[in-house]
C-alpha cells in the first residue's frame, strides 16, 4: 500500500450527495478477478454517453462533457470534494481501487458510508470527514486552478488564503497510512492473543470449535 | 451497573484485543466467500505465501454470476465463467468447502448461510458482501466487509473494527394484514433516511419484529445497511431456537444444549441504555413503494409521487429532481397509476420460501398482465426451490405466467443474464433502486413480494392490503 504524508493537489468537486458504490464504479466491472486496472471506468455511467463494458477500451469512447471529471480544469485532481454520505451502498472495494486507480489520493465530505470509509484506508486514499459548512465554504471557493494542501501528520487541510482546517482521524489508521503497513502483517504479530482468545472460547463455545 | 445491549455482549464476546485508541482485534466465527469479492483476496494470500487462520471456518458459494436457467449449459459470459471457475480453483486450492453451481445446497450466499446452520446465533460473521447484516437476524453480528478485510479474516480470524454505537428501533404493535416485513424495513428507511443508521447497530425490537417469522426477521435485517448500519439485529426467542434445530451445520447433542444456553443470553438487558431509539407504529405502516433511486425515496401505496418542491433542504431537493427524471415520473402521480414492465421476485432480501408463499397467495388463479414483458421468480437456494416445488408453489407461479428460476443472486444486481434494458420500470423485491442497479438505465421500484406479485397481475401497483383491488 502506497503510504500518505501530504499531498498538495487540484480539487475536483463532485456536487452531489449520496454518491453510491454502482455509480463509483458500476457492477459490470466487478466480474474482473485483478485488483488494478479500474481508473478508466471510475464513475462510468456519468462519465461516458455510451454504456461501459469489462475489459473495453476507454480512448475512444464519448464523453459526457458535463460531468466534471471530464472538464480540463480539473485534470490530475487527487483531491476530491464532494457531500454528505459517499461510497454509500455495497462492500465492493473496487470503488477506492477505481477511485485511486484514477489517481485520487483525498476525499473531503461531510460524511462517509462506513464500510467505503475503511476500504479507503486499506487503499491509500485519505477520507477526510469537514463538518458540512466547511465543506459548502470549500464548494464555494473552488475555480480554476484551485488547489488544497493535506497533511495527515499535522492532520490539517489549508486553503489558497492560507486558512488551516483541522480534521480527526484515528492514531491507529493514521499511523498505518503514514507508513503504509499491511494490515495482516500487523495482526499476525498478535498471533499469540489469538491463539489464547481460540483456547478460553473453546471453553465457553466449545460447539464452535468441534471442527 | 448499566445492562448491556445484545451488540455489547456479543462484541465483548468477541474481543482478542484492544488498541489504546479504542479500536479492537474481534474474533471471526465464520466467513462466507463468494465469487465477486473474493479473487483479489486470495491472490493476496498467494503473493504473500499465507495460510488460512482456521479452514472449516469459511463457506462459500457462487450465487452473483451464476445463470437462472440451463445451469448444465455452464456460463456463457466468459468474464463471469472466470470469476465462477477462480472461486472453484481457489476453494480447492485452499480447502475450503463450497457448494458449486450443481450443488442443491447452492444459493444466495445470505440464503444458505443460516438455512445451512453455517451462520448461527452469538457468531461473529463477515462476507464481502454489504447484505451479511442479514445474519443478524439471529443475534449474529453480522457485518459486510471489503476485499482487502476478506483476505484478512482469511489470514488471520480476526478483524481490526471499531465499535459502533448502539440504535434501537422499535416497531410498536401488530401490523395490518397484507404488511410484511419488507413494507417494515422500508419504512423504518424511509423514516430514518439511507444515513440514519451510518456509525449504528441498528437492534430491531417490538411487538412487530417479534411477531415475524425468521425469514421476515432476515429481510428486515437484510436492509440495515440500507439505512447506513453495517449490523443490523434481532434477539433470539424460541423461534430463533427452532429455526436452527437439526440444521447441517448446527450443534448436536451436549453442544446443542450449550449451545441454546448461551443463545438465550443474547437479549439487551432491561437496563440496557442506546445512543438513539427510533419507535414505529406497526398500525401506521401500509405496503410501501420506492419512488426514487435511493432506498429512502419511499412512500405508502395509496400516496403520491411526492414533490421536491416541499422539500426545504436544498441538496435533497436536487436528488428528489434528478431522481425524478431517471425514474421517468411526475410529482403527484399516484403510485397505483405506475406501471411495470418486468417483475422480480427474488434476491437475498426476499427470496425465501416465506417470501415465495406469500407471492403465490396472490398469484394463485390469476394471469400476469398483458403489458408485463416478464415475470422472474429466483428462489434464493436450491433447497428453496426444492420445498417451494414440494408445495406447488412453482406451478402457481408457471400457471400465472411467471418464469420459475434457478436461485442466485438473478436480476438484484444484473450480474448474469437477468437485467432491466434501457427505460425499463421493475416491481423489485431485492434492496437497492440505484441507478442502473438491474441494468443501464433500468428504473427499479421496491417492493414486498406480495406487492410484486400484485403489480405482475394488475400491470401496475395496486395495495395489496386491499386485496378487493387485484
Ligand atoms: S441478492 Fe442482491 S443484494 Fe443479495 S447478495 Fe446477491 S446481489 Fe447482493
Amino acid at each position: 500500500m502506497k503510504a500518505f504524508t501530504q499531498l498538495q493537489s487540484l480539487v475536483m468537486p463532485l456536487d452531489r450527495a449520496n454518491v453510491d458504490t454502482d455509480a463509483i464504479i458500476p457492477k459490470q466491472f466487478l466480474k474482473s478477478i485483478r485488483r488494478a486496472g479500474f481508473g478508466p471506468y471510475l464513475f462510468d455511467e456519468w462519465r461516458y454517453l455510451d454504456r461501459g463494458e469489462p475489459e473495453m477500451d476507454c480512448s475512444g469512447r464519448p464523453l459526457n462533457m458535463e460531468f466534471v471529471l471530464n472538464q480540463p480544469q480539473y485534470q490530475g485532481a487527487e483531491i476530491l470534494l464532494t457531500r454528505e454520505n459517499f461510497g454509500c451502498g455495497s462492500s465492493r472495494e473496487h470503488a477506492p481501487w477505481a477511485l485511486e486507480d484514477h489517481g485520487f489520493r483525498a476525499i473531503i465530505a461531510p460524511s462517509f458510508a462506513d464500510i467505503f470509509f475503511n476500504n479507503c484506508f486499506k487503499n491509500g486514499i485519505l477520507p477526510i470527514v469537514l463538518d458540512a459548512d466547511v465543506v459548502d465554504g470549500l464548494f464555494s471557493e473552488v475555480e480554476n486552478g484551485y488547489q488544497l494542501s493535506i497533511d495527515l501528520d499535522s492532520q490539517t487541510v489549508k486553503t489558497p488564503s492560507g486558512k488551516s482546517i483541522h480534521f480527526a482521524v484515528d492514531e491507529t489508521r493514521k499511523f498505518r497510512l503514514m507508513n503504509g503497513l499491511d494490515d495482516i502483517a500487523l495482526t499476525l504479530q498478535r498471533a499469540d492473543n489469538i491463539k489464547a482468545y481460540e483456547s478460553e472460547r473453546a471453553k465457553r463455545a466449545p460447539w464452535l470449535f468441534a471442527e | 451497573m448499566a445492562g448491556k445491549t445484545l451488540y455489547d455482549k456479543l462484541w465483548d464476546d468477541h474481543v482478542v484485543f484492544s488498541e489504546d485508541d479504542g479500536s479492537s482485534l474481534i474474533y471471526i466465527d465464520r466467513q462466507l466467500v463468494h465469487e465477486v469479492t473474493s479473487p483479489q483476496a486470495f491472490e493476496g494470500l498467494r503473493l504473500a505465501g499465507r495460510q488460512l487462520w482456521r479452514t472449516a471456518r469459511n463457506l462459500a458459494v457462487a450465487d452473483h454470476n451464476v445463470p437462472t436457467t440451463d445451469r448444465d449449459q455452464g456460463i456463457a459470459d466468459p468474464v463471469s465463467r472466470l470469476q465462477v471457475e477462480t472461486l472453484d480453483s481457489n476453494c480447492e486450492e485452499f480447502g475450503i468447502t463450497e457448494f458449486d453451481m450443481a450443488d442443491v445446497r447452492q444459493g444466495i450466499v445470505h440464503v444458505v448461510g443460516p438455512e445451512q446452520g453455517a451462520t448461527l446465533p452469538g457468531m461473529t460473521v463477515v462476507c464481502g458482501d454489504s447484505h451479511t447484516s442479514t445474519h443478524g437476524a439471529s443475534a449474529a453480528l453480522a457485518f459486510g466487509i471489503g476485499t482487502s478485510e476478506v483476505e484478512h479474516a482469511l489470514a488471520t480470524q480476526c478483524l481490526t473494527q471499531k465499535k459502533s454505537k448502539n440504535l434501537l428501533i422499535k416497531v410498536n404493535g401488530a401490523v395490518k394484514d397484507g404488511v410484511t416485513a419488507k413494507d417494515i424495513v422500508l419504512a423504518i428507511i424511509g423514516e430514518i433516511g439511507t444515513a440514519g443508521g451510518t456509525g449504528y447497530a441498528i437492534e430491531f425490537a417490538g411487538e412487530a419484529i417479534s411477531d415475524l417469522s425468521m425469514e421476515g426477521r432476515m429481510t428486515v435485517c437484510n436492509m440495515a445497511i440500507e439505512a447506513g448500519a453495517r449490523t443490523g439485529l434481532i434477539a433470539v426467542d424460541d423461534k430463533t431456537i427452532d429455526y436452527y434445530r437439526d440444521r447441517p451445520f448446527s450443534p448436536r447433542g451436549e453442544h446443542w444444549l450449550l449451545a441454546v444456553d448461551y443463545w438465550q443470553t443474547l437479549h439487551s438487558d432491561a437496563d440496557a441504555s442506546f445512543d438513539k431509539v427510533v419507535e414505529l407504529e406497526a398500525a401506521d405502516i401500509k405496503p410501501q413503494v420506492t419512488w426514487g433511486t435511493s432506498p429512502e425515496m419511499v412512500v405508502a401505496v395509496d400516496q403520491t409521487v411526492p414533490n421536491p418542491a416541499d422539500e426545504a433542504d436544498a441538496v435533497k431537493q436536487q436528488s428528489m429532481q434528478r431522481a425524478l427524471e431517471y425514474m421517468d415520473l411526475q410529482a403527484g402521480e399516484k403510485i397505483t397509476d405506475i406501471k411495470v414492465d418486468k417483475v422480480f421476485i427474488g434476491s437475498c432480501t426476499n427470496s425465501r420460501i416465506e417470501d415465495l408463499r406469500q407471492a403465490a397467495v396472490v398469484a394463485k388463479g390469476k394471469q400476469v398482465a398483458g403489458n408485463v414483458k416478464q415475470a422472474l421468480v429466483v428462489p434464493g437456494s436450491g433447497l428453496v426451490k426444492e420445498q417451494a416445488e414440494q408445495e406447488g408453489l412453482d406451478q402457481v407461479f408457471i400457471k400465472a405466467g411467471f418464469e420459475w428460476r434457478e436461485p442466485g443472486c438473478s436480476m438484484c444486481l444484473a450480474m448474469n443474464a437477468d437485467r432491466l434494458e434501457e427505460g425499463e420500470r421493475c416491481a423489485s423485491t431485492s434492496n437497492r433502486n440505484f441507478e442502473g442497479r438491474q441494468g443501464y438505465g433500468g428504473r427499479t421500484h421496491l417492493v414486498s413480494p406480495a406487492m410484486a406479485a400484485g403489480a405482475a397481475i394488475a400491470g401496475h401497483f395496486v395495495d395489496i392490503a386491499e386485496r378487493g383491488t387485484i
